[in-house]
């Protein structure tokens, strides 16, 4: 009986658990995965794409959104808690661009998603967020910028992640093969990481691409084909040159 | 039987403004009687010409201009209430950061006031963003501050000069809510003078040197000609490493240096025709 009350949201557990918060970070594990890469040039994001009932319009679940010109995010968890957050993150960026005169960086408006999400698990009678989000970017200096935030308020920023489901086998592959990418490379390096846990294939995933000059850009189904095959192209030659090497002693 | 005339504690003023005395006065806010308003129909726009009635004269004359090597910002020191001379020895440079200055213009407690206000703000945003607040951002910062007092009597005109990653920037703000980027600005009862010799001098690619003698001479030019005008030139220089006060010099001392002859100034040497 006294466990069922630790639940609440403005109780800590005898051992410092936040136990709504974390029920919080299980429900963004059910969600659909998205993956981050940043790039020298870019950042990436993959998504896997929904199974979509045969009568809903496709184009009407975006997982992807723009904040403003120059800022994207993609969120992993419950859709209508994120539809909240984007609301109010797109608020706050034309804010800030007022009372400024200046475009919103991809840092102040991430402390500020992840300042809402902690807000929310500081007052009682109110739940948590359900979504953590991937928050990229350029800053003004022209850098690209990947940040993550969480249902508990914390965000930090990365050179790639994933959340939602199987997000913890993708961001290890991630982790392994990490390097520094640019272009093209940097597409494939997310498609591959997503591909550790989706079927390849324009069918089922979606990429968006950052680039410095703003605005986000959603690749085609063509085009996600065209680098499939070109991901199976290299992958078969690089088995070809290990399997010749390793013959050829 | 004499009774005592109470007329003055009557609600409704019937004797004009002018007439009353000041025992009236007394009496009336002691009874509790409503202070007695003038007969006028738009009392807003009296109230304003009251206010413009006993508001001192605050003459200034301020400039900066942007050129090739940075941004030179030069203003004398004068400060007046109608005809006289308050002080000679005013800063009208407001240094809000290392790397940011604004002039004062206008009422001298609102420019202090709300550029130290501005310059808090600035800090704020370091700790905030990680980064040294752009000149475009916080002059935008004190415009929005401006322009939520619209109306109220707030009288400064500023410029918000500095040096950020896109370069040298300056920036006109004043209490109408005003805020515009430019190459060259003058503000204040000497301006238009200053503007005469500055707009007349002006290069973009003149040395450095040039710019701050520059600077210094459209000053004095202006303080000779306009009344409450005067004191000392100070003459700053803002580059991508931070603003340094490169002049202070009395008008008088530099009258004297720019014309050793008096017959060298139109305005003396000749006998009166």
């Amino acid at each position: 009986m006294g466990s069922r009350y630790d639940r609440s949201l403005v109780v800590f557990s005898p051992d410092g658990h936040l136990f709504q918060v974390e029920y919080a970070i299980e429900a963004v594990r059910k969600g659909f995965l998205v993956v981050g890469v940043r790039g020298n040039d870019s950042i990436v994001l993959g998504v896997e794409r929904k199974a979509t009932a045969k009568l809903q319009d496709p184009a009407s679940v975006r997982k992807i959104v723009a904040i403003d010109e120059q800022i994207c995010l993609g969120f992993a968890g419950l859709q209508a808690d994120a539809r909240m957050l984007i609301n109010r993150a797109r608020i706050e960026a034309q804010s800030y661009r007022l009372t400024l005169d200046e475009p919103i960086t991809v840092e102040y408006l991430t402390k500020y998603i992840a300042g809402v999400q902690q807000k929310y698990t500081q007052s009682g009678g109110a739940r948590p967020f359900g979504i953590s989000t991937l928050v990229a970017g350029f800053d003004t200096a022209g850098k690209p910028q990947l940040y993550q935030t969480d249902p508990s308020g914390t965000f930090s920023a990365w050179k790639a992640n994933a959340i939602g489901r199987n997000s913890k086998t993708v961001r290890e592959f991630l982790e392994k093969g990490w390097k520094e990418t640019s272009g093209r490379d940097t597409i494939k390096a997310c498609m591959r990481a997503l591909t550790e846990a989706v079927e390849a294939g324009s069918k089922n995933m979606e990429i968006a691409v950052v680039g410095p000059q703003g605005g986000m850009q959603i690749l085609p189904d063509s085009e996600v084909d065209a680098l499939v095959e070109e991901i199976n192209a290299d992958k078969a030659a690089a088995d070809a040159a290990r399997r010749a090497s390793a013959s050829g002693q | 039987m004499d009774r005592m005339d109470l007329s003055c504690l009557e609600s409704a003023p019937r004797s004009r403004a002018a007439e009353l005395c000041p025992a009236d006065l007394m009496s009336q806010s002691v009874s509790g009687s409503s202070f007695p308003l003038p007969q006028v129909q738009d009392m807003d726009a009296f109230q304003r010409d009251a206010m413009a009635y006993i508001k001192p004269n605050h003459g200034t004359t301020t400039l900066g201009f942007i050129f090739e090597h940075g941004v030179i910002v030069a203003v004398d020191s004068r400060a007046s209430s109608g005809t006289y001379i308050s002080s000679q020895t005013v800063k009208k440079v407001i240094e809000i950061n290392p790397f940011l200055l604004g002039t004062m213009a206008g009422g001298a407690a609102d420019c202090q006031f709300w550029q130290r206000n501005l310059g808090m703000r600035c800090r704020l945003y370091e700790l905030n963003n990680n980064r040294r607040i752009s000149v475009r951002a916080a002059s935008k910062l004190l415009a929005n501050t401006m322009f939520s007092y619209k109306g109220m009597g707030l009288s400064m005109g500023t410029m918000i000069a500095g040096y950020d990653p896109t370069g040298p920037a300056l920036w006109y703000v004043d209490s109408d809510g005003q805020r515009t980027s430019g190459k060259v600005f003058s503000v204040g009862s000497g301006s238009l003078y200053a503007y005469g010799v500055l707009d007349n001098g002006y290069k973009w690619d003149m040395a450095v040197e040039d710019a701050i003698e520059l600077g210094q001479r459209s000053i004095y030019h202006a303080t000779f000609r306009d009344a409450v005008s005067g004191g000392t030139v100070s003459v700053y220089h803002v580059t991508k490493d931070g603003w340094t006060k490169v002049r202070g010099v009395d008008v008088g001392q530099l009258h004297y240096k720019y014309y050793p002859e008096c017959d060298l100034h139109p305005c003396h040497g000749k006998p009166p025709i």
